[in-house]
Order: C-alpha cells, then structure tokens, then sequence
C-alpha cells in the first residue's frame, strides 16, 4: 500500500469531522433551555450564573464560542460532564474500552455465523440446504439488533436460563481489581479464567444481537462471490485433479471471494457499532452505548457533545480501515 | 427452442408475487386495523384496573375472558393497546418515509443531474451525515427538539433522507446517459423539465421500492424512542412503549413483551417482503 493512498485517505477525512463538530454544536446550541440553568440547581443568584456563563464563554457571542469550542476540542478538552461532575474526555476514554470489546465479539460472532451459512449454502448449491440459508438470512436480516436483544431477554426468561446473565459485564461474585476497562484482554493476560469465563459469558448475548444482522448480510454477499469465483478456469482446474468439493469452496474459492465481503463487512460495521446504544441499554452493558441515553436523558450536553464526537471518530476510523484492508486485499489497488 | 412468452403487465406480474401479495395483505389488514382502532377495540386501550393487574392471555390457565391478550401491570387490555398502538406506527411510517424521501430525491435528483460543485456539495454532506451514529442522532434529535409525533417524524425524515439521496443520484446519473435525455437537450428543453418530466418518472420505480423499505425502518425507529421514552406522550398507547413497560416487567409477564414484539417483527417482514417482491417486479435489470 502506499504512503500516498493513506495519507489522501486521511486528509479527506478531515473535513468529515469538521462537518461532524460543527453539527454538534449547531445542534447542542439550539437546545431549548438554558444548559446552565440545568448545570445548577435552584436557589441560585443571578451572579453564580452569570460567573457560569462566563466560565463556558456562553456569554460570547456565537462565533466566538465555536472558536473556542474547536479550540478546546483540538486539545482534547470536552469539559465536564454535568450529570456525573467529571471530565467527559475520562469518562468516555473509561468506558471506550467496554464498547470496543464487545464490538470485536460480536464481528467475530458475525463473520462465524455469515461464513458457515455461506460456505454451506455454496456447498450445497441447487439443494435445499441452500433455500434454507436464504430464507434464514432474510428472517435474520429484517430483525433489527435491538429487537434480538429483546427477544434473548424473553427467550433466556421463558425458559428460565439461568446460566445466561442478561445484564452486567461480570458477576458480582467474582472480584477483580482492574488496571484496565479492557477486562476480557486482561483477565487473559493475568491468567484470571473465571474473570474471563464470566465476562464472556455476560458478553454472549448483547454480541449475539448485534452479530446477527450483520452476518446475514456477509452470508449474503459471501455466498454470491463465492458462487460467482466457483463458476471460475482456476475452480475448474482444482476440479480436474481431484480435489474434494468442500476443499475447493473452502480454501480455492474463499479466498478470492474475499474482497467484497470486507469490504462490506467494514461499512456495516458502523452499523453494529451505533446498534450499541440500545443494545447496551437493553442489557444494562456499561458501555459507551449506555451512557449515550442516559446522557441524552439527563440533558448532559458536554457528555451527549463527547459521546456523538467519539462515535463519529469511531465510524471514520473504521471506515479508513476498511480502505486500507481493501488496499491489502486487492493487488491492483495497492498502487491507486 | 424455448418461445419468448408476452411480457405481463406490471400489475398482473405483483399479483403473481408471493412476497408483494403477502407483504401488502398484511398491510393493508394493518391499516384497516388502524383505521378503525375504536371500533374493533373491546376496551378502552387506557382504562386501568389494578383488579385485573397481569391477567395472563387466553393459552394460559387463569385467562380472564374478554381479555384475549391479557392485561398489563396497570391492568389494561393489551390487545386493544395493540389495536391502537398500530396507528402510531402506520402514521410514522407513512408520513416519515415520504419526508426523508422527498427531501433524498429532490438532492439527489440535484447531484446527479447537475454534477459538479452541486453534487460535491451534497455528497460531502450525504458522507458528514454517514458519519453519525443514527440511532444516538434520533435520540439527540428528539430530545433537542421536545417529544411528540412531530418530533419523531422529523427526526427520521432529517436523518434517513441519505439513503434515498445516494440511490436516486446514482440512477439519476446512470439515467442521464441515455438518448431520451440526450433528444430531451436537443429539442431544447429546460433543466428544471428534463428532471422533473423526463427523468423523474424513470426513477419513480426505485423510490417505490425505496420508500417501501424506509416505512420498516421507520417502524422500527419509532419502536426504539418509544422505548427510550422519547416518543409520543405516554398516555398514548405505542407498541415502543409497550416493550420498554414489557421489560421492565420481564420477569412477572413475558407477554407483555412477547406480543408487541411480534406486532413489530410482523410489520417490518411485510414492509421487507413488499419492497423485496416490488423490486423484483418493478426492477427491470432484476427482473429476469
């Protein structure tokens, strides 16, 4: 890949978050009410507000205060947060990690279920084996992620699953004292096996909701690629010397089918990654998800402001990722 | 030698699909529903009675009669919360498609048609708004502009008018290399003509389609700020606000979880499986 496609790739992501923060804060701004009447409680005099006032420049005019909130942002300061009196920059830096674990579980989960449906349908092309995948895919895919959390939840309670946590990132019996969010990667590193039983098995749900959508689609997209790379000389070749059918989807035909599938399997990444908010709620998974609504809830500007702008920084970067994997993928993009 | 058959007309070809029959009967059942939600309705979908406080629906042992679907936590009957509920979600899908769609087609009818800084303009707009978690920008949204079914039509219109907005530049693009345009330009024809008389009604097949996956989104977008809270007041019944109470009461009454939960998955495979059968009815490239 060269230096020159990244760097293009990273320029042109620049005026994307310029228009993200403006929109922010355009938006934050026409927000009925005054933010720093919720700020404070009642019983407070004209003068404490006004110090307020000053204290986050509102009392400039608006110019000035989006020259001053570019220039707090560019320094990573997304001041605090009114609900939980905190830097937000911490609060969300905190909790990133959670989010961004449970994400990679669920792509995991997501190209597992995908592939398998794909390569079994491709295997058994002309079969039912291969209706059924598509008639799984299309139920799989019309479901949104939230109402498959909520559909767990009834499934786990109906048949009294106990086993299955349905809210939580880690049982309260089991003490851990944590140097990172990233509880998964440590507890693996710390050679703590129940730490990471528990949180896989509390991650398994909320991950499983925000997979499904997602892996019908890659089994979707997989499958026509791989039925389109099977009709190819090389496929034919593999064929006259006698190698099996499944080697042939599997390792021959795979491989080549690859591209479109990331490339598609990264753009609803995005996706997956919004779906958190409800899904994390709905699980009571302390994530950045959950935090959103309840920041929304509480009317928490400076938290909703750093909680939009992380998202929008996530989506942009996982897009630019997908470009460069496609970069890797495919040879002939490798100099563009 | 196989012979060519007439190709049908495009009605007879939907009524000979499986998915466009089911999808628009079960729809058209749902807005009759809608429509006449008083009348079919055995209670008042707000009439409490903590006497009948999670009446169990029919199937099971203590079921009350004349309350099919049961009761809820404030004993209220759920199916007549259903019944009603169902004209918040048809209105919304219906009133919200067509204003995200209005506003994707006439930019992207703009951008594919005119090119150049226009369509730069747009496209970079169309990536900003792309950048956004939709879900949290609904949320935002309503929460920024109050609540009320003002409010959630308008959140959905601004935030989902992207997804008509790149299909229909793109087929406008594609549309604009034709020799229809081509003689449209020759004989003198306006721009403004040309879009609107020319390549609109050559696009209108696909907004249909579009249009009808958008109402299933819109559905389910309700469905998420009703569960947050953030939707319609609460005195009125909302299958959104249905499941966040369901939840909430997971434990004692599973259904009341469970059935506004299949009034949702139900119209939204309808809405899929229409927009799925128009495409390939409407779609003459998908139409073999």
């Amino acid at each position: 890949m060269s230096l020159g496609f990244l760097l293009r790739r990273l320029l042109l992501a620049i005026p994307t978050l310029v228009g993200v923060a403006v929109i922010v804060f355009v938006l934050l701004r026409i927000v009925p009410g005054d933010p720093i009447a919720m700020l404070i409680g009642p019983g407070a005099t004209p003068a404490d507000i006004q110090k307020l006032r000053e204290l986050y420049g509102l009392d400039r005019g608006l110019l000035d205060q989006f020259v001053l909130y570019v220039g707090d942002l560019i320094q990573g300061d997304f001041g605090v947060s009114i609900s939980l009196r905190q830097d937000v920059m911490e609060l969300v830096l905190g909790r990133l990690p959670i989010t961004l674990e449970l994400c990679l579980a669920a792509i995991v989960i997501a190209i597992l279920i995908g592939g398998t449906l794909a390569v079994a349908g491709v295997y058994w092309r002309g079969r039912w084996p291969e209706a059924g995948v598509d008639g799984v895919s299309g139920f799989i895919l019309a479901i949104p992620d939230f109402l498959w959390a909520l559909l767990f939840i009834l499934f786990v309670v109906i048949f009294a699953f106990s086993g299955l946590p349905i809210s939580g990132r880690l049982s309260h019996e089991i003490r851990f004292d944590a140097l990172t969010n990233f509880y998964l990667l440590e507890s693996l590193v710390r050679l703590r096996f129940d730490v990471f039983g528990s949180v896989l098995l509390h991650m398994l749900l909320p991950a499983l909701s925000l997979a499904l959508p997602l892996s019908a689609i890659i089994a979707r997209v997989l499958k026509s690629s791989l039925n389109e790379a099977m009709t190819q000389d090389y496929v034919l070749l593999a064929r006259v010397k006698g190698f099996s059918r499944i080697r042939i989807v599997a390792r021959e035909a795979l491989r080549n089918a690859l591209v479109p599938t990331v490339t598609l399997t990264g753009v609803q990444f995005t996706f997956l990654v919004g779906g958190t908010v409800l899904v994390e709620k709905i699980f009571s998974y302390p994530g950045i998800g959950n935090m959103a609504i309840d920041a929304v809830i509480n009317r928490d500007l400076p938290l909703i402001q750093g909680l939009v702008l992380t998202f929008a920084v996530l989506f942009i970067a996982v897009n630019l990722l997908v470009d460069m994997s496609y970069a890797v993928l495919n040879p002939r993009m490798r100099h563009g | 030698m196989a012979e060519l058959a007439a190709p049908l007309p495009t009605w007879r070809r939907m009524a000979a699909n499986g998915r466009v029959l089911w999808g628009g009967g079960f729809l058209l059942f749902l807005a009759l529903v809608a429509l006449f939600a008083p009348l079919l309705a055995p209670h008042d979908p707000l009439e409490q009675d903590l006497m009948l406080q999670y009446v169990p629906p029919f199937w099971a042992e203590k079921a009350e009669p004349g309350f099919v679907f049961g009761a809820d936590n404030l004993g209220r009957d759920i199916l007549s919360r259903l019944i009603h509920g169902s004209r918040i979600a048809l209105t919304v899908a219906i009133v919200a498609a067509f204003a995200a769609g209005l506003l994707g087609t006439v930019l992207g009818l703009l951008a594919g048609y005119l090119g150049g800084w226009v369509d730069a303009v747009i496209s970079r707009l169309v990536d900003i708004w792309m950048a956004f978690p939709a879900v949290l920008l609904a949320i935002v949204l309503v929460a920024v502009l109050g609540t009320g079914l003002h409010s959630v039509i308008i959140a959905i219109a601004v935030i989902d008018w992207t997804r008509f907005c790149r299909v229909v530049r793109a087929e406008t693009m594609a549309q604009k290399e034709q020799d229809y345009v081509a003689s449209a330009v020759t004989i003198g024809l306006s721009r403004f003509r040309i879009l609107v008389r020319e390549v609109l009604p050559n696009v209108v097949p696909l907004l249909l389609v579009l249009l009808t996956l958008e109402m299933g989104i819109a559905v389910i977008v309700e469905t998420i700020l009703s569960y947050v809270g953030l939707s319609i007041a609460s005195d009125i019944p909302t299958w959104g606000g249905m499941i966040s109470a369901g939840r909430q009461y997971v434990h004692q009454a599973p259904w009341l979880l469970v059935l506004p939960i299949v009034c949702v998955v139900l119209t939204v495979l309808a809405l899929n499986a229409l927009g799925d059968g128009l495409k390939d009815t409407l779609d003459p490239v998908m139409r073999k």
